[in-house]
């Protein structure tokens, strides 16, 4: 009677407790996704991720014995709101760390927020580079990544000579073509040889242009288009190569921005053999994968829903800084930065990312060919390959490199100068 | 013990005429089963064996023909290779490769798909074209000379001549003999060269030039006059037809700027209604031809004719209501008007999102409307286009006749001209307000069908067309049909025309102007009304 009584008391001290714990003492995980306006359709995937991956985290006790707790934000595809929303999850929610942002111009507008109040950033979509701050890590593919290799396969493999560099009119497709075209001379393609084109977002009417790409491609040497084309352009743009009648055979496109997820929106019959290149596919035969998309479908409670590489690169990130926090034992932005470098964790193609001192992950590339069902067939994959902040095809920045590790410290450091360019930490 | 050695000889001798008859004697079965479990390298010389072996059997185009169409699997549980006759969701109907035994329906995790990849893709396609130049019927005949037309080699010539010999139909003869031309400019010496080089001047083709070029390059003084010349008249062909490619892309572009702008032109020109909404009405009918290709997914050839008349009636009834509900109260008041009818198609949107999801849709293209229409090597016009100018034309002078010919478009301009006057004269103003609208708002409907055919179909597509439809009907002209039609071909073959030289983005911004421009010196459009009425 009196054991029974004593145990009862203690449960249930411990049961409150471990509220009162639960309550007080949580980690503040901030997530900065667009859930309306236009980049909606893609970052509301992320931040389901997000999600996601913290509930499995806390059914696995949590992290450093407390318990996660999401703060999720709307910035609404509105660029200054990004800046404004990051600066109140780190002074009102005090959160301990991000993942957020998708477009270069919500990065940028969120940057000199995140370092002048020393936040911790992960950024988890593919881009142009030439940028690495102390306090964001960058867990998609700089052009190192994606762009270059891409080009490297289509001229081993498929033996291109005349290119096409077609993009939308805004930063990435415009730094990544400027990359591309000085790596494309650097190995002997001559300027007539090389087309670039820019258009509107949410351009609809791709005729005279397909129809250029088709004259420029019949001149007798193998072309190839490279599409920095973003978002909602590319459905006409694949209708307009399919009713021109351009095959994957005989011009193929290779896509930097087209994913699973955007293919569900796409009749796919036309686009067979066309290609893309990321860091993972869905169709990625490995057992991380597979227990991911399980997992993914459980969660979103929809036995179709499609992964993508952002998606990846949201559970890359968000498992290294678990990894991290448990390594420094607390969440301490400057002890998680200093701990996350070098630290490894499985990737979903089967291989490992590691976390480099530049702030970039090791991501293999994956090539893959459309297939008729929205899916991909992996044709080419390499072994991972050290992300790139500076590239190194650019007059202005093939000098630099970045290392945040110590006696450096430096995330554009002047190898000819020995000089730090930017502010040291 | 030499007895020992001496078997071992025989008996790899045995093994490998055991292996050869396995190959060669045996059926196509075991030579195409190989493909199951074969990587797309070793496809390719599975499928060059075949086509070496079994060169002339139907069986074979019909094999390489799915293998093309992703249409070939094989069953999981016993690797039979299966051909997908028709799939409804996750349902498979098959039949077998070999015995073309019909299965039974199956689920599609049953079957396994037999892979390709681009390079095995153009293996296959160079192989079928072989086969079917001679055996296939008028269109694979067509489909294998333009694809040896452009991968001609030394060796096409046996093939083309042997072609040359049967073939009766007019087009593919033409591809074939410009085939032999370039090919005979290309490898041939002497007379027969000399005279390719002349006769190619007919030709319009890129590789006829490409040809060319290289005499052109070469050392004999002769031939590279000769083939100078010949490069010159192609050259001057081309750009005929490339003025004529331009014009058709401006007549396009002009003809779904009409599409969207004709009920504007109705609704603001007519009764001067500035509705903002308009661009979601063009995205109902547009979701419309969505929604019958969901409900009846056997009829998709048909589905857009079936959408047109019910895009019409869906659009329409909600003009009517939005005019019924919001408009009435408010005419006389433009700001008033664009102000509710901008939050109007807000709400639109939001309920399209709602009711669909945020994410685009698939509206699937019918065969008829797929594919180009050839007229010669220069120029090929695609069909969805093509019939989007008639579709354009068509209902233009169906609304030209509606408002100039019938009691209806009698009392329309009566009361749009003079309202207290037409209710004097016993007409339901009313009544017509609301006819009218709807006219012009099913016509939005009748727009969106046409662009689902062209671009995204989601929430946003109305927003990318409203300011263009606007400015179509202002630069037309307010008030007047024949201005909005006038206007958006002008507009179409303006962008079209500038935007090869100067860029997609650069063309929108000089359009923009000259239009601001064009504005600023006649203020009421191309063709202003004319009379007391217009005055005001």
């Amino acid at each position: 009677m009196n054991t029974t009584f004593v145990k009862k008391l203690s449960i249930a001290a411990l049961l409150a407790a471990s509220l009162s714990a639960q309550a007080a003492d949580t980690i503040k995980v901030g997530v900065l996704h667009s859930l309306s306006g236009t980049m909606a359709i893609s970052e509301t995937t992320l931040k389901d991720t997000v999600l996601m991956m913290i509930e499995a985290q806390n059914k696995k006790g949590g992290l450093l014995g407390k318990k996660l707790e999401p703060v999720v934000v709307d910035p609404a595809s509105n660029w200054p709101l990004f800046a404004e929303k990051m600066r109140s999850l780190l002074t009102k929610e005090k959160v301990d760390v991000t993942f957020g942002c998708w477009t270069s111009v919500s990065r940028k507008s969120v940057l000199p927020v995140v370092e002048e109040l020393n936040g911790l950033l992960f950024y988890p979509v593919q881009y142009e580079g030439e940028e690495s701050s102390y306090n964001v890590f960058y867990t998609g593919a700089s052009p190192n990544q994606q762009a270059i290799p891409a080009v490297d396969y289509l001229m081993k493999e498929a033996s291109v000579k005349r290119w096409v560099l077609a993009g939308t009119d805004y930063v990435y497709p415009r730094t990544t073509n400027k990359i591309l075209k000085a790596y494309l001379m650097s190995k002997g393609v001559a300027e007539s040889d090389i087309m670039v084109n820019y258009t509107p977002f949410g351009q609809s009417d791709w005729q005279s242009i397909v129809s250029e790409i088709k004259k420029f491609g019949s001149a007798g040497k193998k072309t190839a288009v490279v599409s920095t084309i973003n978002g909602d352009a590319n459905v006409p743009f694949y209708k307009e190569l399919g009713n021109q009648g351009i095959h994957a055979e005989d011009i193929p496109v290779i896509a930097f921005s087209v994913g699973e997820e955007e293919l569900a929106g796409i009749d796919t019959e036309p686009l067979l053999g066309h290609l893309a290149a990321w860091n993972y596919f869905q169709s990625a035969e490995s057992k991380p994968n597979t227990a991911f998309i399980k997992e993914w479908r459980a969660y979103t409670k929809n036995p179709k829903r499609v992964t993508n590489d952002p998606m990846e690169a949201t559970y890359i990130g968000f498992n290294l800084w678990v990894k991290a926090v448990e390594k420094a034992g607390t969440t301490n932005v400057d002890k998680v930065i200093d701990a996350m470098v070098g630290l490894k964790t499985p990737n979903l193609t089967g291989g490992t990312a590691e976390m480099l001192p530049n702030h970039h992950l090791t991501k293999p590339v994956l090539i893959g060919e459309i297939q008729e069902d929205g899916q991909f067939e992996i044709v080419y994959q390499t072994k991972e390959v050290d992300g790139d902040a500076w590239s190194d095809f650019l007059p202005g920045s093939k000098d630099l490199i970045s290392n945040w590790k110590a006696p450096l410290k430096c995330g554009n450091y002047d190898t000819k100068t020995k000089q730090c360019l930017g502010d040291k930490k | 013990m030499p007895s020992y050695f001496q078997r071992i000889p025989m008996k790899i001798l045995l093994l490998s005429l055991l292996l050869i008859t396995s190959i060669f004697a045996n059926d196509f079965e075991s030579a195409t089963h190989a493909l199951v479990h074969s990587s797309t390298k070793e496809k390719i010389t599975i499928v060059e064996q075949l086509s070496e072996t079994y060169a002339n059997d139907n069986r074979l185009i019909l094999l390489f023909n799915a293998l093309l169409d992703s249409k070939l699997f094989y069953k999981t549980s016993d690797d039979t290779l299966v051909y997908l006759l028709k799939k409804d969701d996750d349902n498979y109907y098959t039949k077998t490769v070999l015995s073309s035994q019909v299965l039974e329906v199956m689920n599609k995790s049953d079957f396994k798909k037999v892979k390709t990849n681009n390079k095995l893709r153009s293996v296959i396609r160079n192989k079928v074209s072989e086969l079917s130049l001679i055996l296939g019927d008028e269109t694979a005949r067509l489909d294998a000379a333009k694809n040896i037309a452009n991968h001609l080699n030394p060796d096409s010539i046996t093939l083309i001549d042997k072609a040359l010999l049967k073939e009766k139909n007019a087009d593919i003869l033409s591809i074939l003999q410009e085939s032999k031309l370039i090919l005979s400019v290309k490898y041939a010496t002497g007379k027969v060269q000399e005279d390719a080089i002349v006769a190619l001047a007919d030709s319009l083709s890129q590789t006829s030039i490409q040809a060319l070029q290289e005499v052109q390059n070469g050392s004999d003084e002769k031939l590279k006059a000769l083939a100078k010349q010949s490069i010159a008249y192609i050259k001057e062909g081309r750009t005929f037809y490339s003025y004529i490619e331009k014009a058709f892309f401006g007549l396009s572009l002009g003809s779904i700027l009409l599409l969207a702008a004709l009920g504007l032109s109705i609704t603001f020109g007519v009764m001067k209604v500035i509705n903002m909404a308009h661009g979601e009405l063009i995205m109902l009918g547009a979701y419309t031809a969505f929604t019958i290709q969901q409900l009846f997914p056997t009829l998709i050839e048909y589905s857009l004719l079936i959408s047109i008349p019910v895009a019409f009636i869906v659009s329409g009834i909600f003009g009517i209501l939005i005019e019924r509900f919001v408009i009435r109260h408010l005419y006389s008041r433009p700001l008033e008007t664009l102000l509710a009818t901008f939050g109007i198609s807000l709400i639109l949107q939001q309920i399209v999102r709602s009711v669909y999801s945020p994410l685009n849709q698939v509206v699937k293209t019918p065969q008829w409307m797929s594919g180009t229409l050839e007229i010669n090597s220069a120029l090929s016009l695609t069909y969805s286009r093509l019939y989007i100018i008639i579709f354009a034309i068509m209902v233009f002078f169906t609304v030209l006749f509606v408002l100039k010919k019938t009691s209806l478009g009698l009392k329309v301009r009566a009361v749009t001209q003079n309202r207290p006057m037409a209710q004097a004269m016993g007409i339901r103003t009313g009544l017509i307000d609301a006819i009218t609208f709807g006219l012009g708002s099913g016509l939005a409907g009748v727009a969106g069908v046409a662009l689902s055919q062209l671009t995204n179909v989601g929430p946003n597509l109305g927003q990318a067309y409203i300011v263009d439809s606007f400015m179509v009907v202002v630069f037309g002209g307010v008030g007047n049909l024949w201005g909005t039609f006038i206007g958006a071909m002008t507009i179409g073959e303006l962008n079209k025309f500038l935007e090869p030289s100067v860029g997609a983005i650069l063309t929108k911004v000089l359009v923009l102007v000259m239009i601001i421009l064009f504005i600023q010196k006649k203020p009421r459009g191309l063709f202003p009304q004319k009379g007391r009425d217009a005055q005001d």
